[in-house]
């Protein structure tokens, strides 16, 4: 099978630190996919490496096919990429439905001095983009709120306005970065059946950073262990629980969580 | 720490700081200088305005602290009132018996004359002095503590009077229009040389304090009212439009000849403040060296179009050919400036457009290209603009070019701002990562943004070029940059109503008041000061740097309507 997106021997430094060392990710098209790890183990700097928004020192990342490392975020984002903030980076002082409207921006193919004749082609763009806006609102559950400024909106709200913007721009792979962080479980529920309601509805494959282990463990199909920048293992949830370098590396000796207790009744944790 | 009471201690300060501002303004010499200017008989001028302003000024902004502190308020008044005229006092005293002049030439016998309000011996003066000030704060203390419905018609009224003593030239400009009133003098019922006489002045008052107290009692029903803004029918829309542009063309021939140059003035900074508020306002791109499109736009007016020079199309090249060329160049210079700072933000790209600002205004002074461009000489003899045999040698022709420009350059911003490319700008100021991650091109953005504010800057140039018939290096200073970008601030950044509103308050006011001309850079200092306390997102803001600056204090609407 083709993979989406191969990112492979894929390293990045910051000067002498190695944010990500070596670093292999295959994704199939359709699937959920998640990368767990320690704070600071290069879980975003994998993600600002396959937008474009870090080059990488040495490594390819191939999306659909072709190498995309070197292209810039803009193109990178027109291939089918998009993604969301680990803190939420909406445009904050413009309105939702401003804010999806800029996420469509790649779909929207009208020259930009056609706005000042407003010529039909350009009324019927933006009609259609509204349009589109508001279904993307109502599929959120913003229904309505699209003139309330995204500062405005609850932070649940915001989260899922991010990744309406982000879904806007009708990308093939969906880079979510922490979609749960802050949420309480009610929310943390509704998040999670709302990413399988992308995948399953619009058909988005998606790649995940994610601490909540529930979340982890409940949605996605395949998961990498990330820390210090190198992959500690990559399996279904199921053989992800049962290995033990990953609880030990990523719960450290005797954690208790979600993970600990779940785990330590079949393998003790060290 | 913070002060739970209001003691006599802050009452001292409020009054020496108080005291310090007409004693600022008096040695600065503007007291003396605005004195000339009589606005209410012959008692009443604008150096009065400006020394006893200090003191009321700092008593307005006091009382709220002191209510809100707790502490007496009277006595508070009383403090403030008693200190404001102690410095000015001490000026005179001082003047009287040492010949300051060498050091503080302000420091003169007319000055002294205006603070012992003419008054002999001078230390009866200073005592008048001492208890007209204090009634005067005593007098803005009470002011403060009446109740709403007398104090807003009050405040009100007192404004439009003083505006009309301030702005009678204006007015005894359209009351002796013979177009309007025929030969008959209107303005000498009212006025003498300047200034309102006295009894039309309290006529006004009583009549305006009347009809704002009236409208004020009646407003509480139609505040009842649901308060929804009603959305414009674009009949009632294009009527107000037609009203605009009717007001627009006949208002050189109501105002005359120096006041139409003072009107093309503004409409000069609106051109240059639209197209820099799509930089700045838009865009986010603090652009500091602005003035070089401008003078781009002049200079390319200048060469194409005269004779003297290396001929370039001189005498052939006329000015409604040259307009476009002049447009076209500055664009492509706009995009040339973009691109070394395509990759600077904030400051450093302030810094950097501030010194290509500056070379091109030492590059047009310099030998190098004088033979070209003149130089230090300028360009001399740039022929007016012809259309149909028709001269455009006056201002208000003139004008009427100016205001088409704008009202183009105004619709061309609007529709802008309403489509992809201003979100695209919009999303770039807000977050330039995010935006770019969006699939936004942040290199053609910002092109785009330098580009077109160039072309209307450009567009302003030429026709400035035209009107003035010769350019200087030395009118294309920083200190356009500084004026274009000042006026945008105070209108409020993003806005188009605001552009206009700034471009009078900054451009034409001071047309109006020649006396402020002197202290013009001191009052716009001033002025953006006062308006970064009290009003940070300008006088007519674009909604969203009202929302942003006000964060916290709106609540969120809940509408279904979305915007068309």
């Amino acid at each position: 099978m083709d993979k989406l997106l191969s990112a492979r021997n894929v390293t990045k430094r910051f000067g002498g630190l190695v944010a990500v060392n070596d670093l292999t990710v295959e994704i199939d098209p359709g699937q959920i996919y998640a990368v767990i790890g320690p704070n600071g183990a290069g879980k975003t700097t994998f993600f600002n490496v396959i937008t474009g928004f870090y080059k990488l020192d040495e490594g390819i990342v191939e999306f659909d096919g072709r190498p995309i490392n070197g292209l810039s975020t803009d193109i990178i984002t027109r291939l089918g990429i998009a993604r969301t903030y680990q803190n939420i980076r909406l445009f904050s002082n413009m309105t939702a439905l401003e804010n999806i409207l800029v996420g469509q921006h790649p779909k929207l193919k009208t020259f930009w001095a056609e706005a000042v004749w407003k010529s039909k082609r350009f009324q019927e763009e933006e009609a259609q983009a509204h349009e589109e806006a508001n279904r993307l609102l109502s599929f959120v559950g913003l229904r309505g709120q699209g003139d309330t400024l995204a500062r405005n909106l609850p932070y649940g709200a915001q989260r899922r306005l991010e990744i309406a913007r982000a879904i806007a721009s009708d990308p093939k792979l969906l880079l979510l970065d922490e979609p749960t962080a802050g949420m309480n479980p009610n929310e943390t529920a509704e998040m999670t059946e709302f990413i399988r309601d992308l995948r399953n509805e619009l058909g988005i494959t998606i790649l995940m950073i994610e601490h909540d282990m529930r979340v982890v463990m409940g949605i996605s199909e395949e998961i990498t262990v990330m820390d210090f920048g190198q992959k500690i293992a990559e399996g279904n949830p199921n053989e992800i629980q049962g290995n033990p370098a990953v609880i030990e590396a990523y719960l450290g000796r005797g954690a208790a969580s979600g993970l600990g207790d779940r785990s330590s009744e079949s393998e003790p944790a060290g | 720490m913070q002060e739970k009471t209001f003691n006599w201690r802050n009452a001292a300060n409020y009054g020496l700081i108080g005291s310090v501002i007409m004693l600022y303004f008096s040695m600065i010499g503007m007291v003396e200088v605005f004195s000339t200017r009589d606005l209410i008989g012959d008692f009443f001028n604008m150096g009065h305005m400006l020394l006893y302003g200090g003191a009321i000024g700092v008593m307005l902004f006091a009382a709220k602290r002191i209510t809100d502190h707790g502490g007496n308020f009277w006595l508070s008044t009383l403090i403030i009132g008693a200190l404001s005229p102690v410095l000015p006092i001490l000026l005179v005293i001082l003047s009287l018996n040492f010949n300051l002049r060498p050091i503080f030439i302000n420091v003169s016998p007319p000055l002294n004359e205006l603070i012992t309000l003419g008054l002999e011996p001078a230390a009866a003066g200073l005592v008048v002095f001492f208890i007209v000030t204090l009634v005067l704060v005593a007098l803005t203390a009470a002011f403060t503590r009446l109740p709403g419905k007398i104090r807003s018609p009050l405040t009100t009224t007192i404004v439009y009077v003083l505006s009309i003593a301030i702005f009678s030239e204006l007015i005894i400009q359209i009351l002796n229009n013979p177009l309007i009133f025929g030969g008959f003098r209107l303005a000498s019922l009212f006025f003498t040389g300047k200034s309102l006489d006295l009894i039309p002045a309290v006529v006004l008052f009583i009549g305006f304090f009347g009809l704002f107290y009236w409208r004020g009692n009646r407003e509480p029903k139609a505040a009842a009212a649901p308060k929804t803004r009603p959305r414009l029918d674009p009949r009632r829309q294009w009527i107000q439009l037609g009203l605009i542009v009717i007001g627009l063309a006949v208002a050189p021939w109501i105002l005359g000849l120096f006041l139409s140059q003072a009107l093309f003035e503004v409409g000069r900074f609106v051109l240059m403040g639209l197209g820099l508020n799509i930089v700045v306002g838009y865009a986010g791109l603090l652009d500091l060296g602005y003035v070089a499109f401008f003078a781009f736009g002049a200079y390319v007016m200048g060469v194409m179009t005269t004779e003297t020079t290396l001929n370039m199309g001189g005498g052939v090249v006329n000015f409604w050919l040259a307009i476009p060329i002049a447009v076209v160049v500055s664009v492509l210079f706009g995009v040339l400036l973009g691109f070394p700072v395509l990759r600077l933000r904030g400051d450093y790209l302030a810094i950097v457009t501030l010194g290509f600002g500056e070379i091109i205004r030492l590059l047009a002074l310099s030998d190098w290209l004088a033979p070209l461009i003149g130089g230090a000489q300028g360009i001399l003899k740039i022929p007016n603009p012809v259309l149909f045999g028709i001269d455009f040698n006056s201002p208000q022709l003139m004008y009427y070019l100016i205001v088409i420009g704008a009202l183009i350059v105004g619709f061309v911003s609007i529709r802008l701002r309403d489509s992809r490319l201003g979100r695209q700008w919009m999303a770039m100021r807000e977050d330039e990562d995010v935006a770019e991650a969006m699939g936004i091109n942040l290199v053609q953005t910002k092109l785009l943004a330098f580009a077109i504010g160039a072309g209307f800057s450009g567009l302003a140039g030429a026709i400035f070029a035209a009107r003035l018939g010769t350019i200087f290096p030395h009118s294309f200073s920083l200190l356009i940059s500084i004026n274009a970008l000042a006026l945008i601030i105070v209108g409020g950044l993003g806005s188009i109503p605001g552009v206009i509103v700034g471009a009078i308050a900054l451009v034409g006011l001071p047309e109006l008041l020649r006396e402020f001309t002197e202290y013009r850079l001191l009052m716009y200092g001033i002025l953006l000061i006062v308006m970064m306390l009290i009003r940070p997102e300008g006088f007519l803001p674009a909604e969203v740097f009202k929302r942003e600056l006000h964060a916290g204090e709106e609540q969120p609407e809940f509408s279904g309507a979305v915007a068309d």
